[in-house]
């Protein structure tokens, strides 16, 4: 068996089995008991040579409609956004991706300033004292907030707004059975929050609101209000929020959210159906040591030269091991990495240039369906996305547009039965003048 | 500032710079104030960098080569499996069909996606020996925790609402107990024996009516082979738990013997360890789970199926634990996992295992007379050396990984698992040569020697890093955690 990932060759097994003191290789599995023993080899597909599988799975691959050759109006979460070229050669540095956890400080300091750069970025944006080196990504990063709370406060119950995403709720969900908590959810009025449901269930006995700004119709969620009725019952307040759309938005700190999670899947990440994407954690100071996975933090060496370790890992699985709250160990550090670039390629003007683009776009877009008839649901301002009211179910609307070249926006009626034949439009930077005209064009003559 | 200090890219930014070139704004712009309620558009800026391309660049370059990959040097961190990350890999893995795919486009529109995530699912099955694959899971501790969810569920549904503890041995990974108690369940650990397997009278005595289940990695964190394998899934079995697989190590016995064949009911895999979907700095990594048939009513949903030759996703799962991750899992990763199994096949996934095994027995036999072998039998892919003889000399096993770092190693796993004195865990994967290992060998026989002759050497180490020891006491207790203006 010859390969290029296995060097050793005849003679070197040869000379190492004499070191070892035995005559063939079998012999070091001979513990393994013969009843278990699996004999000969595994009933998979061959080995393929580098050219041929290359061939193969570029195959499989452009059986996919992917978002360069198609437009995307699909957002629902995950978008379609601009992605600075760089990343991608920051994060093909081998010295980054090919490392595992800095557990040694003394060789892992890129990595370390690396996320100790990245947890200070997310603090700009969200306005918070503290965030973490990173989360799988924003479902389970407010699961994770929600077990936060209930352990913070003692309390079982967590109110979750129904505009938060239909997937991130039902991780919840999942989490909260594991740690017996009750999840409450709020209704949606008018595609934001029902304040008047929330007063009715807001009580002392709720660990946390959870709430999602811009929320998943896009609207703006009044996290002013929300927060004083959150507070008026010491319950805590948790913001699930797009990052990107924080270049513009008053951030959650701002409004005295106690967590606030997201995923940073806009700066630099690609959709990559789904995953991996890159989940975000941040709080305020009071919570710092409750915050489930790795910090980085800055110290300085036996010679007084600055420098960057894991730390408070007290809190962590591998110390508590029974009595931690989060079993969370490797993370998406390789996306915070990719993440940081975006974020630090953007800058401080560049956040905000896109964050507003995305406003201008969506505002013209929602505008020009509007100008065709269509009756776009919710008044009011949107980020990224609005809702169109159809006269057809959204999938057969979006067979057709396929066919054009057109990836339309999310099917409503999968989620909420009274929006059915609704679809969610999401428009980001990307998406010119024309590519919006085209689409209400198009949608307007599958309409009539 | 230390005149050494490498620059934070705050500390780089200038303003009036940018990095950035965004697509050009073809639509009306309007006053931003008038598209946001009142009060909500940001009137402070978020103090992120303001530099040039080549700033970036620089500065990345700068802090990669202050970091150490599988890539720069040997990597033989225990229970890790820094092995190599191949490089079609990551071609793959950038494909626009795959990298560039939403999750929620309609079935019809991703086929390719699917079928390679039901292949892959396929492949697992086999490697496993389980009935049914998830990929949803982000990654080991992820699918652990999933994995005794479904576990919990399944007693459940069966009205055996007793059964809440998980028996996991004393030299069980950390995340093994923490799984078990955000998924509700109790932990009660299960004493090795003197030959660092587990005690199976002690596994006899905690075993019971209130068992859920027992997680066990095979071979074990030691390195060892659980010969008593079959006895222990009887005695569990026995008293109606399920038997949880950790497949951290399942890189000792591909092709040798399967979790399924062992009596395993459920089994999580890390692929970013032995199906080498990089490691990434700390992740992303990617933790399927395999069930045997009673489970499947459990998994996670959606399912990923295939109906002729369509594929698509299964929602109609009502006793499924439900979601546990936002769509089909780190996709990604699943990718690379996939090509790599495709590059190897079963008679290169044979010797992947072959190759491990013989390369961490040889390191062993060459390093027991320097070191105390605390367990002197054939090991599987990795070994526990101990430091005690070291540590009478006044050198901790601390001492010995900083000292390997000036000779351009990583460490091995160290003082892990926790019942063994100054541990030290070693990994050496397959796709390390024979001279690799020669020299690693060669050097930590040296440092055995300094610790007898000139120890501090060995104390201070290291000499030839770009930061030496870290004041840890202070991080944590004064943290800072984000760079504040000076």
């Amino acid at each position: 068996m010859k390969h290029r990932y296995l060097p050793m060759t005849e003679e070197d097994k040869k000379a190492m089995l004499e070191t070892i003191g035995v005559s063939s290789v079998d012999e070091l599995f001979s513990d393994i008991p013969e009843k278990v023993r699996f004999n000969g080899e595994y009933n998979i597909k061959a080995a393929k040579s580098e050219t041929a599988l290359m061939k193969e799975l570029s195959k499989m691959a452009s059986r996919n409609a992917d978002l360069k050759q198609n437009v995307s109006f699909l957002g629902a979460g995950v978008y379609d956004h601009y992605m600075p070229v760089i990343v991608d050669h920051v994060i093909s540095r081998s010295e980054f991706y090919t490392a595992y956890t800095p557990y040694q400080p003394e060789i892992s300091q890129g990595e370390l300033q690396a996320i100790f750069e990245f947890q200070t970025m997310i603090c700009e944006l969200t306005g918070m004292d503290v965030a973490n080196s990173s989360m799988y990504d924003g479902g389970t990063a407010l699961a994770e907030a929600a077990m936060l709370s209930a352990g913070h406060t003692k309390r079982k119950k967590i109110i979750v707004s129904g505009a938060v995403h239909p997937e991130s709720r039902e991780v919840l969900k999942t989490y909260a059975k594991g740690q017996y908590l009750e999840v409450i959810e709020v209704p949606v009025n008018d595609g934001i929050t029902d304040i008047e449901a929330l007063k009715g269930l807001a009580n002392e006995e709720i660990a946390a609101v959870i709430v999602q700004y811009p929320n998943f119709f896009g609207r703006i969620e009044p996290l002013k209000e929300l927060e004083e009725i959150v507070h008026a019952n010491k319950s805590l307040f948790v913001v699930s929020s797009n990052p990107l759309s924080l270049g513009v938005l008053t951030p959650p700190g701002k409004f005295g959210a106690d967590i606030v999670i997201g995923d940073a899947q806009p700066f630099g990440i690609p959709t990559a159906f789904g995953g991996p994407h890159c989940g975000y954690f941040a709080v305020t100071t009071k919570l710092m040591r409750k915050v489930p996975g790795r910090l980085v933090g800055q110290t300085t060496d036996d010679q007084g030269r600055r420098g960057f370790v894991l730390t408070l890992q007290a809190r962590e699985q591998h110390i508590r091991r029974d009595k931690a709250t989060s079993n969370i160990c490797s993370n998406q550090a390789l996306n915070a990495l990719a993440a940081s670039v975006a974020m630090t390629a953007l800058g401080k003007k560049g956040v905000r240039e896109m964050a507003a683009a995305n406003l201008q776009k969506t505002h013209y877009a929602k505008n020009t369906f509007k100008e065709a008839g269509f009756e776009v649901v919710y008044e009011g301002h949107s980020f990224n996305e609005f809702v169109v009211k159809l006269n057809k179910p959204v999938k057969e609307i979006n067979q057709e547009l396929l066919q054009k070249g057109i990836i339309g926006g999310y099917d409503l009626g999968r989620d909420y039965p009274e929006l059915a034949n609704h679809m969610l439009v999401a428009v980001t930077e990307q998406r010119s003048k024309e590519e919006i005209d085209t689409l209400v064009k198009e949608v307007g003559d599958l309409h009539a | 500032m230390h005149n050494q200090d490498q620059a934070l890219i705050f500390e780089s930014s200038t303003p009036g710079r940018i990095g950035y070139s965004l697509p050009e704004m073809d639509v009306p712009e309007l006053d931003l104030s008038s598209l946001l309620p009142e009060g909500y558009l940001r009137s402070e800026e978020p103090e992120l960098p303001e530099v040039s391309e080549l700033d970036i660049m620089r500065h990345y370059t700068a802090l990669s080569r202050r970091n150490h990959g599988v890539d720069s040097g040997f990597y033989p961190l225990g229970s890790c499996t820094m092995k190599y990350n191949p490089k079609i890999n990551e071609n793959v893995a950038r494909f626009n069909g795959f990298a560039h795919v939403h999750p929620l486009q309609d079935e019809s529109s991703v086929q390719g996606a699917l079928e390679l995530l039901y292949d892959l699912q396929q492949h697992l099955i086999e490697i496993t020996g389980m009935d049914e694959v998830t990929l949803q899971p982000a990654a080991g501790a992820h699918g652990e925790w999933t994995g005794l969810m479904m576990i919990r569920s399944y007693h459940e549904a069966n009205g055996d609402l007793k059964r809440t503890k998980v028996i996991v041995p004393d030299s069980a990974h950390g995340t093994n107990p923490a799984s078990a108690s955000v998924a509700g369940l109790e932990t009660i650990t299960v004493k090795s024996n003197e030959y660092g397997l587990v005690d199976l009278d002690d596994l006899r005595r905690v075993v019971g009516e209130d068992t859920a289940a027992l997680m066990l990695t095979n071979p074990n964190t030691l390195g060892l082979f659980e010969e008593n394998i079959m006895e222990m899934a009887e005695i569990v079995h026995g008293a109606g738990g399920k038997l949880y697989y950790d497949g951290a190590n399942l890189n000792a016995v591909l092709s040798k013997a399967r979790p399924g064949d062992m009596g395993f009911d459920v089994v999580h895999l890390n692929l970013h360890k032995t199906f080498t979907g990089p490691h990434g700095g700390g992740g992303p990594g990617s933790g399927p789970v395999g069930v045997k048939a009673d489970l499947i009513p459990f998994l996670p949903k959606p399912l990923i199926t295939k109906r002729g030759e369509e594929y698509g996703f299964d929602y109609d799962r009502p006793q499924s634990i439900g979601r546990v991750k936002p769509f089909y899992g780190n996709f990604g990763i699943n990718v690379r996992a996939y090509t790599y199994i495709r590059s190897m096949g079963p008679d290169g996934l044979k010797a992947v295992t072959e190759y491990a095994v013989l390369n961490a027995n040889y390191m062993m036999r060459r390093l027991a007379e320097y070191y105390d072998l605390p367990f002197d039998k054939h090991c599987k892919h990795e070994f526990v050396l101990s430091g005690r003889r070291q540590k009478k000399l006044g050198v901790r096993t601390l001492d010995i990984a900083k000292r390997l770092l000036d000779f351009g190693y990583h460490p091995p796993t160290i003082y892990f698992p926790l019942n063994v004195e100054e541990c030290i865990m070693i990994e050496p994967t397959e796709t390390e040569s024979k001279e690799t290992l020669d020299s690693f060998v060669d050097i930590m026989i040296q440092i055995a020697k300094e610790v007898e002759e000139s120890p501090e050497i060995v104390q201070e180490a290291p000499h030839t890093t770009v930061v030496g020891r870290m004041d840890e006491a202070t991080a944590a207790r004064k943290p800072i955690l984000k760079y504040q203006k000076a």
